[in-house]
């Protein structure tokens, strides 16, 4: 049981990390892989189940077409090659959650191969090869803790589509990996395939590690780590088997291949099985499923229809909105804030003016009442309105501030909140006067002074007049006037 | 004749259930039924506004095929009182005809045998002779089809389930090409081999069955999108100008030369209509019993893992964990022969062994397939063969796992390649039935079927009960 | 290849069967029997040949990603050996195999 106290900081420099990882990620299917049963989560136990995915005698899996389109499109979003056949394997082991006593997976012919996924930007740009993509099933979840003495076992999560995302062994810190991972789940969100979710187990993630000393050129032992239920996490665990590893080969004794679990509570890996030896899984092509034979114009149609990827569309926002790379990768963070960016912006003309409102009021908002963008109250045309009401001096720019506020609220447009609210800037010539006229009146020892050239009192009489009009009036016609009707 | 009403036929089959013992204290053929419950079904096919196709057969359906209400046991312990939630494909369309589901029969467990000695529910019993075997898997099918229980019953085929106990019970057996015919609701022994099939009382009967039953199926991604002909037309089929392949092969010089010459015969019986004979070779024949002792045993170690206790069947607890539930399980609930194959299967799977056992043996597979289609390419419209190479042996005879699985040899080659077989009555060796097989191309049942309904003529009364 | 009482032992673990000693004898010596008379593949020589799938469907027919789900005749609970509370249940698994391989 190793954590992160353990290796002193000058063994670990002597190694270098090398990191894989292996991401499953399921597939937003309506429908589960090999049946008709509904894929989403959070239904009470074992009622999306049927003859299929509970492996009754006689049951068969039949395959979903959308699974494949999804699996294509990551694919493509990954710059992997479609393999026009695949084939569909059986890996066998006893599991209580694996109904079958088999997963159907691929194993020799996956659906994709020879992809890559850039990390970093500028100069600090990598690209992370993937070996391959391939398409298999989910098991159902298997709850310990639940009753005593048992495990009980759901099987509404068998059977839902699942695409495994296999890098190559191309990560040489826990810095990477995380940086790995946020690239793949901000481009798989943005391809419109899954949930991503790692709390909800729409994305898990298993990592290879092992380490060899610098300037090596040979692959150390790698060992297994499961369980990690985050990115932090995920770096947290990688940094404790590395430690681990290194203070072995430190004192000559020898790494040996074996599965570790990532304990988070108590922050560190310890293996998971005492001595039992690996799975046999004794792979065989699934006789129940013939190839998968993809249409060349299918394959190329799905790649054709791949939306903008994050890494085009940061670049094209810095381009087309001259912002700065902090402001672009907030912006662009999801595809839907990104989106939600852009209508506004192209609705309202003023990109900058529209990406400090969404960095600013509209995040402000969302994290406040924990929504999502997609649900938000505010619309892109609303909020742009706003933008023009503030830019054309119907309200001021602290106003807007609480007309957003109650429109984040209710929903209502901006021109009905601001009319109804009493902040529509007054810009009524006569009005104004009127009231530059009555605190000039009100006020003539300060008139006088500011006539006789104590300019600075001009904040003083423009406040006075602000506060007369409660606020309504448009502070910089009030300035002019204030210059004007004094005089002098 | 008019045919029967679905309640004259249902009433007629058990009283003949009754009459022949067909339960436990006799031939053992049928394990479960449910008279009451078989009549109401029937009432309601008389019912309808127009008559059904199969009003006037009512089925026997082995039991590794799921059916509503009826148990599905596979003749296994492992399965004792399981009662499935949905019927099998083929069961939905033969009550959609009509056809009421009788009872179902006895088979060796989970169809792995040839003798039906190895159900968990006791052997069946050859109705020509009580002290001879029916043949297996399909033993309890081909049994009640020979008593006279049933007009059609529904077996399933691995290595020759169906045709060979067909042969030995002196009644029609067919195993449709693989795809033809939806494997969903069929128990899987060997993915790659089952099919349903059908067993007859003569050639119309089992081609009409196989007629309702055979087509795509959107739950079986293995069956084949092919149209399917009016098998029964094929009654009229001249056989003039036919060419049937006699493959060497199959007539080595060791086969009993009774069984020869009823083969000869029935190959003459062919030439007096017109077909000529040819002599050919299908070279990897004698490979067909290793390689299909090594690809069965391996899908089935795989098909037979579900079998674990945990959402259905026999479960055993011990008290020390879940890894004895499932030994404790699965030791009790499966028998030896299916112990053995499970074993078998997983050591040709294991690592070390799959490129030597597994891939070799399918690889081999492809030249006996080969051997099919260069036959068939070369002018051969039909093969005909024996379907064993002797009649039913006795209870207990045969003891020694190899020796069985010997009496696949003439009909493995079929579920092997692929290509459909039928089997039919050609004479007796010590008044004892012999089956003659016709082996045609891929998808060529009409003209399997128009062949046999040819010889089933030809031959007549004599080769018969 | 010969098959040793280990070997049989530890595919058996694999198949999550519990061999007894008696039977155990018999089992070697009747797998090795068996896999005697399939040396005779090894001769075959078939570097030439490609295994295809059988006949009938070339190419994986694909369904489309709707319901409704397969109706089933009868409960969970009436099928399955323990239930509660909609779950399935079985003893509890030991720590050792805490973990399912479908990560």
């Amino acid at each position: 049981m190793t954590g992160l106290r353990d290796a002193p900081a000058h063994v670990t420099a002597r190694y270098e990390m090398v990191v894989g990882l292996e991401v499953h990620v399921q597939l937003r299917t309506k429908t589960k892989a090999f049946c008709s049963c509904d894929a989403t989560y959070g239904a009470p136990p074992n009622v999306n189940t049927c003859p299929v995915c509970l492996a009754l005698p006689g049951a068969l899996p039949a395959l979903n077409r959308e699974a494949v389109h999804l699996a294509m499109r990551a694919a493509h979003a990954l710059g992997c090659t479609v393999n026009p056949v695949s084939v569909f394997a059986r890996k066998n082991y006893f599991y209580p959650d694996l109904p079958k006593g088999y997963q159907i997976s691929q194993y020799d012919r996956p659906l994709a191969l020879a992809g890559r996924l850039e990390i970093g930007d500028g100069d600090a740009a990598r690209t992370v090869g993937i070996t391959r993509v391939h398409m298999e099933e989910d098991a159902g979840k298997s709850i310990h803790d639940r009753y005593p003495g048992a495990t009980a076992i759901d099987l509404n999560r068998a059977g839902v589509p699942l695409i495994e995302i296999v890098s190559e062994p191309d990560m040489r810190s826990s810095a990477d990996a995380v940086a790995y991972l946020t690239a793949l789940k901000q481009i798989l969100e943005y391809i419109d395939v899954s949930d991503v979710n790692m709390e909800e187990g729409s994305l898990r993630v298993d990592a290879n590690v092992s380490a060899r000393p610098h300037g090596a050129t040979a692959l150390g032992t790698k060992t297994e780590v499961k369980n990690m239920n985050s990115f932090s996490g995920v770096q947290r665990a990688l940094e404790a088997e590395f430690e681990r590893q290194c203070t072995l080969l430190e004192r000559g004794e020898r790494v040996h291949q074996q599965t570790m679990l990532w304990d988070g509570s108590r922050n560190e890996v310890r293996p998971a099985r005492s001595k039992e030896a690996s799975h046999d899984y004794r792979y065989f092509p699934e006789p129940d499923l013939p190839p998968l034979v993809l249409d060349p114009q299918w394959i190329d149609a799905v790649r054709r229809e791949l939306p903008e990827l994050p890494r085009a569309r940061r670049e094209r926002f810095a381009r087309e909105y001259g912002l700065a790379a902090a402001d672009v990768g907030v912006l662009t963070s999801t595809p839907a804030l990104a989106d939600y960016f852009e209508a506004a912006a192209k609705a309202h003309g003023d990109a900058k003016a529209a990406a400090n409102w969404v960095m600013g009021e509209v995040l402000a908002a969302l994290h406040i009442s924990n929504e999502s963008i997609q649900h938000f109250r505010v619309a892109p045309a609303p909020l742009a309105r706003l933008l023009d009401l503030v830019r054309d001096g119907v309200v001021s720019h602290s106003a807007a501030k609480r007309v957003f506020a109650v429109m984040a609220e209710t929903g209502e447009p901006p021109e009905r909140v601001a009319e109804r609210e009493g902040l529509v800037q007054v810009r009524d010539a006569d009005e104004l006067t009127r009231w530059v006229d009555e605190v000039l009146a009100e006020h003539p020892a300060e008139a006088d002074r500011f006539r006789a050239g104590e300019k600075k009192l001009l904040g003083v009489l423009v406040g006075l007049v602000m506060k007369k009009s409660k606020g309504r009036a448009d502070p910089r016609r009030v300035n002019q006037l204030v210059s004007e009707r004094a005089g002098g | 004749m008019t045919e029967p009403t679905a309640v004259e036929a249902v009433t007629a089959s058990f009283a003949r259930m009754e009459a022949v013992r067909a339960g436990a204290d006799g031939l053992n053929c049928v394990l479960w039924s449910d008279r009451e419950r078989a009549l109401a079904q029937a009432r309601a096919v008389d019912a309808r506004a127009e008559r059904a196709p199969l009003a006037g057969y009512p089925v026997a359906v082995k039991d590794n095929i799921a059916t509503l209400d009826l148990p599905t046991t596979c003749g296994s312990r492992i399965l004792e009182g399981y009662v499935s939630p949905y019927e099998a494909t083929v069961v939905s369309r033969l009550r959609a005809a009509g056809s009421v589901v009788l009872c179902k029969t006895n088979c060796d467990e989970f169809a792995m045998g040839s003798s039906n000695e190895n159900s968990a529910y006791g052997p069946v019993r050859n109705p020509l002779d009580p002290c001879r075997v029916p043949g297996g898997s399909s033993g309890g099918s081909a049994a009640a089809v020979a008593a006279g229980i049933a007009r059609i019953a529904l077996g399933s085929e691995t290595g020759g389930s169906v045709r060979q106990p067909a042969a030995f019970c002196g009644v029609v057996g067919v195993k449709p090409t693989y795809g033809r015919v939806s494997r969903f609701g069929l128990v899987a022994f060997a993915s790659s081999l089952d099919q349903v099939g059908v067993l007859g009382r003569t050639v119309d009967d089992a081609a009409l069955g196989m007629e309702v039953i055979a087509g795509r199926d959107p739950y079986d991604s293995t069956s084949a999108d092919c149209p399917v002909p009016r098998y029964r037309e094929g009654a009229i089929r001249s056989m003039r100008g036919l060419t049937i392949g006699r493959p060497a092969e199959y007539f080595p010089a060791s086969l009993d030369p009774r069984v020869t010459a009823l083969c000869d015969r029935a190959l003459d019986a062919f030439r007096a209509l017109g077909a000529q004979v040819r002599d050919i070779s299908l070279p990897h024949t004698d490979l067909a019993i290793p390689v299909y002792y090594i690809v069965a045993p391996a899908e089935a170690s795989s098909n037979l893992a579900r079998f674990d206790g945990v959402r259905y069947g026999l479960r055993v607890m011990g008290d020390d964990g879940l890894r004895a539930m499932y030994e404790r399980t699965r030791s009790r609930g499966f028998g030896p022969e299916v112990t053995r194959r499970v074993l078998l299967g997983t050591y040709v799977l294991s690592a070390g062994y799959y490129d030597a056992y597994y891939k070799k043996a399918q690889e081999v597979r492809a030249c006996i397939t080969d051997d099919f289609r260069r036959a068939f390419a070369s002018g051969v419209d039909v093969i005909f063969t024996p379907t064993t190479p002797s009649p039913a042996f006795e209870l207990g005879a045969k003891s020694d796992p190899y020796e069985m699985y010997l009496n696949d040899i003439f009909t493995c080659t079929a579920n092997l390649s692929g290509v459909p077989g039928i089997s039919l009555p050609i004479g007796h060796v010590d008044h004892l039935p012999i089956g003659g097989q016709l082996l045609a191309r891929h998808f060529d049942e009409a003209g399997m079927f128009a062949a046999a309904y040819a010889l089933e003529r030809a031959l007549g009364e004599d080769a018969r009960r | 290849m010969a098959v040793t009482r280990d070997d049989v032992a530890h595919v058996a673990g694999l198949a999550r069967l519990a061999i007894s000693d008696e039977r155990m004898t018999e089992l070697v010596e009747q797998l090795n029997a068996i896999l005697g008379h399939m040396d005779v593949l090894q001769q075959v020589d078939t570097r030439h040949v490609e295994t295809t799938a059988q006949e009938g469907n070339e190419s994986l027919p694909l369904r489309p990603d709707a319901g409704p789900r397969f109706e089933m005749q009868r409960t969970l609970e009436q099928m399955a050996p323990e239930m509660r509370g909609g779950f399935f249940l079985v003893p509890r698994l030991s720590t050792h195999e805490d973990v399912s391989d479908a990560s």
